[in-house]
């Protein structure tokens, strides 16, 4: 057993970045709709209270002023609750933004179900589906400070598009310190060759906690860490399924049209093996705060652990 | 420029987008005579732009909210020289730059997509907000539809304009009084226009949107009144200049057959200044 380790809230980390940013490059504005709190603005406000742009509780013009900034030359951080961001504006987020190349950096907050209790209204769990169906658009779930850190200093130095899914559930350091964002790129949490789980966001830690499990079973899971949804490492993925045979996917999002479906994808075209899906569903979910809707959907270490048990059963 | 001048551009951008529109087989013609003139005024005497530095970063916006008129915006974008003319000829042909909604990453001259409405004025706030952020001189125009007002998005962009005080920010609404399927009296309401964007916190002028003196009046930088978005009502005709399309609401996307056609250029070539 390892010990207890740590949680953190990944928008301290972006906070700081963005910070960080805006004081080296007076161009980097800020931008969200009456979330300077929930969005973790107010020090940024502070500092730089005219590139603070608050739109107000108005995500299409949220979405079109970041467009129009980005086009006055201004480097924008566009920030709200994933679930309104992505919901509500997604036409501007398709027209504007990704059609339009608007070198826009979408920061969907409190991603996944981290409003709990909240209840769907508040859940972000089609935004995987709905934005990794747009080109031009990278799709992006940090699993832990450090890779928060790295994604926001990588989203500042591209030139384009993208979004950023950010949680506010505690999760542990699992990168090294020193960890850089590669777009599209997987990274090997764990090695293994009896099966793949690969997991995004706040799965990823569930995901080696499950390892441990399998391995005391007598299973070795191979970990992958799967931030970018789009583009996909296509490479990790067909070399995951030739070597272990088996993928298992964890995600904080439906099963329908999220990191499952993008691997599934993948694999029915390059390397059919047996796989499993697993995440919200297909329902809107009850009352309970995040950590126990995902237990309750199967996404507790022991959970996964033991869906992968059932899928390394189907192994020819 | 002067006005005699720019009415022969406005007449010849005409006779351009009646040919495109006519040789393509599709388009939005009576929203494109309805704009012809606004358009015209902004890119041969207003809109501060240069075709040989099209992102000039001082250069001044302007954003055709109304999408669906990409057709005369390529033309007057050619006849500005941003496109060369004989390309208006591939209007609508496969893989052509110039399909049915203007695309900012091909054409040179376009700031943003557009296309889906009540997306331009948001986008315009954006653009203001950055000229004003810098202290830059640059100005934004954007250009919608009467019954594209329909769209809430307009609303919300119409608040933060007037909360940032964006006196660099000019909205023209194309006021023709008609939407795609009927008059948008008898659809959804929007009169009077004026008092709804003074209530918004906006300054507002109504003009005669064929009269090329008063739209080079109205957007004049004398014009600007300070601390407040400048939105102009311009009174317009669909279907302008062609006398059996005018305030024909069945004309929004109609497509004129080869009499019509000849007749339609006939009465603009007996127009012509």
């Amino acid at each position: 057993m390892t010990a207890p380790r740590q949680l953190h809230d990944c928008r301290d980390a972006f906070t700081a970045v963005l910070e960080a940013l805006a004081a080296a490059n007076p161009d980097v504005v800020a931008v969200c709709n009456d979330s300077v709190g929930s969005s973790k603005l107010g020090g940024f406000r502070d500092q730089w209270p005219e590139r603070l742009i608050n739109v107000g509780i108005a995500e299409q013009n949220l979405v079109g002023v970041g467009a129009g900034l980005a086009n006055g030359g201004k480097l924008p951080f566009v920030c709200g609750a994933s679930c309104f961001l992505t919901g509500r504006a997604l036409e501007q987020i398709k027209a504007d933004i990704a059609y339009s190349n608007a070198n826009v950096k979408l920061c969907g907050m409190s991603s996944g179900m981290a409003y709990g209790e909240l209840g769907p209204t508040h859940h972000s769990i089609e935004d995987f589906a709905w934005l990794r169906a747009l080109p031009n658009l990278p799709v992006i779930a940090p699993c832990d400070r450090i890779e928060t850190a790295a994604a926001t200093r990588f989203a500042a130095s591209y030139d384009g598009p993208l979004f950023l899914r950010l949680s506010r559930v505690g999760v542990p350091d699992l990168l090294p310190a020193d960890h850089e964002f590669a777009l599209g790129k997987a990274n090997l949490l764990r090695v293994g060759d009896d099966l793949t789980i690969i997991a995004n966001g706040v799965l990823s830690h569930r995901a080696l906690a499950a390892a441990d499990l399998l391995a005391a079973q007598g299973l070795e899971a191979r970990v992958l860490n799967m931030a970018t949804v789009r583009p996909l490492d296509d490479e990790a993925i067909i070399r995951a399924a030739a070597e272990t045979g088996a993928l298992l996917t964890c995600e904080e999002h439906t099963v329908f049209g999220g990191l499952g479906s993008a691997v599934a994808e993948v694999v029915v075209r390059h390397r059919p093996v047996p796989m499993e899906i697993l995440g919200v569903p297909g329902i809107f979910a009850p009352t309970g705060s995040a950590n126990f809707l995902l237990d309750e959907f199967g996404l507790s270490p022991a959970g996964i652990a033991q869906s992968a048990g059932r899928l390394v059963a189907r192994k020819g | 420029m002067e006005a005699h001048q720019l009415r022969a551009i406005a007449n010849r951008i005409r006779r351009r987008d009646l040919q495109a529109v006519f040789e393509a087989g599709a388009g939005h013609i009576g929203g494109e005579m309805s704009v012809i003139d606004l358009l015209t005024v902004l890119y041969f005497h207003v809109l501060n732009v240069d075709p040989n530095a099209p992102r000039d970063p001082q250069r001044d916006r302007f954003v055709l909210s109304k999408g669906h008129t990409a057709c005369a915006l390529y033309v007057t974008l050619a006849e500005a020289g941003f496109l060369p003319k004989a390309e208006i000829s591939t209007f609508l042909q496969p893989h052509s730059r110039l399909n049915g909604h203007p695309n900012c990453t091909k054409v040179p001259g376009v700031e943003t997509n557009t296309g889906p409405l009540g997306h331009g004025l948001p986008v315009a706030v954006g653009m203001a907000k950055a000229a004003q952020l810098d202290g830059a001189a640059w100005r934004t125009f954007v250009l919608t539809g009467d019954g594209e007002m329909q769209e809430g998005s307009n609303w919300e962009a119409a608040m933060a304009a007037a909360q940032f005080g964006l006196d660099n920010l000019t909205l023209i609404i194309d006021h023709n009084r008609f939407q795609q399927g009927a008059s948008v009296a008898g659809t959804n309401n929007l009169a009077p226009i004026p008092p709804r964007f003074e209530a918004f916190g906006w300054a507002v002028a109504e003009i005669d949107g064929h009269d090329i003196e008063a739209i080079i009046e109205a957007l004049a930088p004398a014009a600007r009144v300070p601390g407040k978005p400048k939105c102009i009502v311009a009174h317009t005709n669909k279907g302008q200049g062609i006398s059996f399309m005018r305030d024909r609401v069945e004309w929004h996307h109609k497509v004129p057959n080869r009499e019509q056609y000849e007749r339609a250029r006939q009465e603009l070539e007996e127009a012509m200044p």
